[in-house]
């Protein structure tokens, strides 16, 4: 049953035959008897195809998938073409390896080019890697990009994501490096803290933009202090906002990182997702993970292939920057066929759709009774704050009763909200509705 | 081919979105200054452009794919469709817990059945790959002597056989990596083991089977060496294919370890990616895991914290949607499977081996695991044709080829790895295809030499591609 | 392959030129860059580090290595040649005119070999 062996018992023995044997136990002689495991796994046995597709789907019913989604904090729910999900489940993206054999890699070879220069025209910076974990791991990798000998702090903005905040942390615990907190007022990074954070030892700023309560930061401001100290200014950004917002080539970045979920990847959950990390030229040659280059062929037809393999593990080993292998390059080929199918119109209309919203229930949700807490430009989230936390929870409960999925409790009665758009105003308007009946 | 951006035409779009029915919010930030030169296309041209790359891409579901060392095999369908199920890919990760109980059941069952195979007591599905989930362990090792008050526990030791993420890793981990030289067998040498141990050993990384395809018969004696001079054990899970319901790295002495779900348990290699890399450890250490625990309350499966947690390795749970086609995969091989598995992906490996060793030196002329290791040394010395050259001449035979120059142990190696999926008649075929290309390089080399001669891309030119490295599209002024 | 007479030379294959006595130019040989194929990159020290006798302090890349260059001499860097990094295949075309450092305060020297030691060197290595 549903090994997924295709050859027979007899097929088996006539193999063994060639090898001198008799049996498949005589393949392990070779692993020392005390070592040997002599008793069947403690695990189900093996099931027929329906079986496991009963199974299997009864704990996908065991989840609920909400009609209505305000929450956001980092995965996003949006509207996922058909043409996107057609095209990443062709046979050949989905099951072929890493594309090292550059002659039968074309397609994904080309596909990994196209997106890498989505991503630069989208945060305006010269260069583009592959792709890496998440948003999180991108903004820690780009902190590893920034460090050196003599500058090994990092400056992380308490207005960033917790999560990636956290992964940043695990990431500089593995290198006995500080990660310092730059903190927040109104809603956004505290700049005259900032200015004096930035000590000599200090390799980088992170930036989120917007930010985890959905303000837009003053980005080319925190260019400035941080490049006046030497440092460099890491932005990490919502792709879709970048649509709109000025860039961080243009806020003068040096390294542009994110969570590239919103671009056409489902919320699964939490995963798989993408990060994207872009820079300038100068720092190319430190960015993580695999990058394709084009060049010609020996007939001289164009051409791309993996390029500046020496940076990476498999050359560089103990010496590598990052020890990166494995990406998420279908989610990077889902980027780019979202982007594509997409257009700059199209993501242009989304990123719009989510502003508005936001807006929209933002006016709606005061009038219900939720004080907005901060008064600040915003994309497509933004806090608000009930009489306490007695009165957040019951608010988010009653949303759930109908079937919505409120906003993200912060505590002390503060909800992180998110629209995108994919809600509509009449799902907006009932929101508001139900938040007035619980604060009446 | 073209480009993507070289099929734009400006204008074209589809309709995909409706009105926005709400009013203007008002634009009250600097936005950018340029729109994003993102491709404009009308469907029918996104879906044709892809369709062409797809038809320049080769997948294991469409052909013999055997990469040593990365466990292509074949990809079941149904772990597709049921990863693609709304009750998993519509649940957004910071769901209440009572709304993801099945998520939360599917993660702590397959953390369960994962335990069992490995011999390990906890496991974390939060690492996105395979070095993602050596960086965890590392990391585990790290905090762990930390805890103990140990500092000086600075070293780790890799065998110069070990896959390139090894090093890496335990760089990354802040540990200083010492190398230790491999036997003629191709084992770890037991002395230079014990001369490398001592009070600043933190711990050591291997590959068991190792990375030429062998089981090393002094397994217990390395891991008590390390043991008794108070290091830990790191399993590298890259080759558990082979003996996966066989032994169990928890039995042979190892205290962590990481699995690439994307080798051993069948879920797509995505062209590079999404992989999943979970890391299993031994009771002692479980305190100290990241990310998300799944525990027992009175209300049902809840979201927990390791008490002394190392943190994140990334935001949420995982790679969620990989994880549920390794369960399914889990499921469907069953107990009686995962041995069945294993033996024939050492079976089809020494098949190959048997009907190629006479014109194919092996590096160890020895029973091999799930892969072997040939040497084309001499070939490269008597008639100037190289592994490389070999492994294009496949290409025209529409074999994938294997993986070329590692370990870097052997000289001029080509790594082999058919895996258990294959059938007979398909391993029949390659191995019909090697000896015809070892006729052929033995009768007209510069031929071999000058292979790959039916693809339309033949061998690109990685020197310039490195030095001038263009990794956009130059869109011109 | 080329041995010019003014330059000395280590086992490493590492080439110094001295413009007096603590001052040099450093490069690697025409045998090294021949055994290291197309040379596609190379990551060289900042001006003001310091250069100890026998430790790497730079590296250069081929497609598919990385091999470390190792310091002739203990000394600082005075100047290094940015020219390298956007022309990497200088250092195959002419090896012994790029330089990669200029070293000034030398206080050391590895054990460095004339033109004719080297050449032997090299065939009784090779």
């Amino acid at each position: 049953m549903g090994t997924y062996v295709p050859n027979t018992p007899e097929e088996q023995r006539e193999m063994l035959a060639v090898c001198g044997m008799t049996d498949l136990e005589q393949l392990y002689d070779c692993i020392p008897e005390d070592v040997r495991l002599r008793k069947p796994l403690a695990i189900p046995a093996a099931a027929s195809e329906y079986e496991v597709t009963r199974q299997v789907a009864a704990l996908a019913g065991k989840n609920h998938v909400f009609s209505t989604c305000l929450r956001g904090a980092g995965a996003y729910r949006h509207y996922i073409p058909a043409i996107v999900t057609e095209v990443t489940g062709k046979e050949e993206f989905r099951t072929a390896y890493t594309p090292y054999q550059a002659e039968i890699s074309q397609g994904v070879l080309q596909s990994i080019f196209e997106y890498q220069t989505d991503i630069a025209e989208l945060t305006g910076m010269a260069v583009s890697n592959a792709g890496v974990y998440d948003g999180a791991t991108a903004a820690a990798e780009a902190c590893e990009m920034c460090c050196d000998r003599k500058r090994t702090a990092v400056l992380v903005s308490s207005t960033v994501d917790p999560k990636v905040l956290s992964v940043i942390r695990t990431y500089r615990f593995g290198r006995d490096a500080e990660v310092r907190l730059v903190p927040d007022v109104d809603g956004v990074t505290d700049l005259e803290a900032l200015k004096e954070m930035l000590t000599d030892d200090v390799a980088c700023l992170v930036l989120q933009q917007p930010n985890f309560y959905g303000c837009l930061e003053d980005a080319d401001a925190a260019a400035a202090l941080v490049h006046e100290a030497k440092a460099k200014l890491i932005m990490s950004c919502n792709p879709v906002a970048l649509a709109v917002i000025k860039t961080p080539g243009e806020c003068g970045a040096d390294i542009a990182v994110g969570e590239g979920q919103p671009l056409g990847l489902p919320l699964g959950f939490g995963g798989p997702y993408l990060g994207f990390m872009a820079t300038d030229e100068k720092l190319m040659r430190k960015l993580p993970g695999r990058i394709v280059g084009q060049t010609e062929d020996r007939n001289g037809e164009r051409c791309y292939v993996l390029t500046l393999q020496a940076r990476e593990q498999h050359i560089r080993r103990e010496k590598a920057s990052s020890n990166i292998c494995s990406n998420e390059a279908l989610c990077a080929l889902t980027a780019s066929v979202y982007l594509a199918a997409m257009g700059p119109q199209g993501l242009a209309q989304v990123a719009n759709a989510c502003r508005d919203k936001a807006h929209y229930l933002k006016d709606r949700l005061t009038e219900a009774g939720l004080k907005p807490v901060f008064d600040r430009p915003f994309f497509h989230e933004f806090v608000t704050a009930a009489p306490d936390e007695d009165a957040a929870e019951k608010i988010l409960a009653r949303l759930a009763e109908e079937d919505i999925l409120g906003g993200l409790a912060l505590g002390n009665g503060r909800i992180l909200w998110c629209a995108t758009e994919v809600v509509s105003k009449a799902e907006l308007d009932k929101t508001a509705a139900l938040v007035k009946e619980v604060l009446a | 081919m073209k480009l993507i951006f070289e099929r734009s035409v400006p204008g074209r779009h589809s309709d995909l979105l409706p009105v926005c029915d709400v009013p203007a919010a008002p634009a009250d930030y600097a936005p950018r200054t340029r729109a994003p030169r993102l491709p404009e296309l009308a469907e029918v041209q996104v879906d044709r452009h892809f369709t062409e790359l797809a038809g320049e891409t080769r997948g294991v579901n469409g052909g013999f794919y055997p990469l040593g060392s990365c466990t292509m095999k074949y990809n079941p369908a149904v772990n597709e469709r049921l990863a693609a199920l709304p009750g998993f890919t519509d649940i957004h990760p910071l769901q209440p817990a009572d709304t993801v109980q099945g998520a939360l059941e599917l993660m702590k069952t397959e953390e369960k059945y994962l335990c069992e195979i490995t011999g390990m007591d906890a496991m974390t599905l939060q690492p996105a790959a395979g070095a993602h989930g050596e960086f965890t362990g590392l990391l585990l090792i790290k905090a762990y002597h930390r805890s103990r008050g140990d500092q000086a526990r600075t070293k780790i030791i890799v065998p110069d056989s070990a896959h390139g993420t090894n090093p890496a890793s335990a760089a990354m981990a802040g540990f200083e990596v010492v190398n230790i030289a491999s036997d003629a067998n191709g084992y770890v040498d037991l002395d230079a083991l014990r001369a490398a141990v001592g009070p600043d050993t933190a711990g050591l990384m291997l590959t068991n089977p190792n990375t030429v395809g062998l089981f090393d018969p002094h397994i217990e004696e390395i891991t008590r060496i390390v043991h008794e001079a108070g290091g830990l054990n790191y399993y590298d899970g890259a080759n558990l294919n082979a003996v996966m319901g066989i032994a169990r790295p928890g039995d042979m002495g190892f205290d962590v370890m990481h699995l690439n779900l994307h080798k051993t348990f069948s879920t797509p290699h995505g062209g590079g990616g999404p992989g999943s890399g979970p890391c299993g450890c031994k009771a002692f250490l479980a305190d100290f895991l990241p990310g998300l625990r799944v525990g027992d309350s009175p209300e049902g499966l809840v979201r927990q914290t390791a008490l002394q947690t190392i943190g994140n390795m990334r935001s949420f749970a995982g790679n969620f949607l990989v994880i549920v086609k390794a369960y399914a995969y889990l499921l469907s091989i069953g107990r009686e499977g995962v041995p069945v598995t294993a033996a024939n992906a050492v079976l089809n490996a020494n098949y190959m081996m048997n009907r190629l060793k006479d014109l194919y030196p092996m590096a160890y002329d020895t029973v091999c695991m799930h892969e072997f290791v040939m040497t084309l040394e001499q070939m490269k010395h008597q008639i100037d044709v190289s592994a490389m050259d070999i492994a294009k001449a496949l290409l025209d035979h529409g074999i994938h080829p294997p993986t070329m120059y590692f370990p870097l142990i052997v000289h001029e190696a080509l790594m082999v790895e058919p895996t258990e999926t294959e059938s007979k008649e398909t391993l029949d075929e390659a191995i019909e295809v090697f000896r015809r290309i070892h006729e052929e390089a033995l009768r007209d080399p510069e031929a071999i030499r000058m292979s790959p001669r039916t693809t339309r891309i033949q061998r690109p030119d990685e020197v310039k591609a490195a030095r001038k490295p263009a990794v956009t599209y130059d869109f011109g002024a | 392959m080329n041995f010019p007479k003014n330059l000395k030379y280590t086992k490493t294959h590492e080439w110094v030129r001295f413009e007096d006595e603590t001052t040099a130019y450093v490069g690697i040989t025409d045998y090294a860059q021949d055994q290291l194929g197309d040379l596609v990159f190379v990551n060289l020290p900042a001006e003001g580090d310091t250069l100890a006798c026998g430790e790497a302090f730079a590296d250069v890349e081929s497609v598919k290595a990385v091999s470390d260059v190792n310091a002739p001499v203990t000394g600082t860097v005075a100047e290094v040649n940015e020219a390298l990094a956007d022309a990497p295949e200088m250092m195959n075309e002419a090896p012994y005119e790029a330089w990669f450092v200029r070293v000034e305060d030398i206080t050391d020297t590895d054990d460095l070999m004339d033109a004719e030691e080297y050449e032997e060197f090299v065939k009784t290595e090779g």
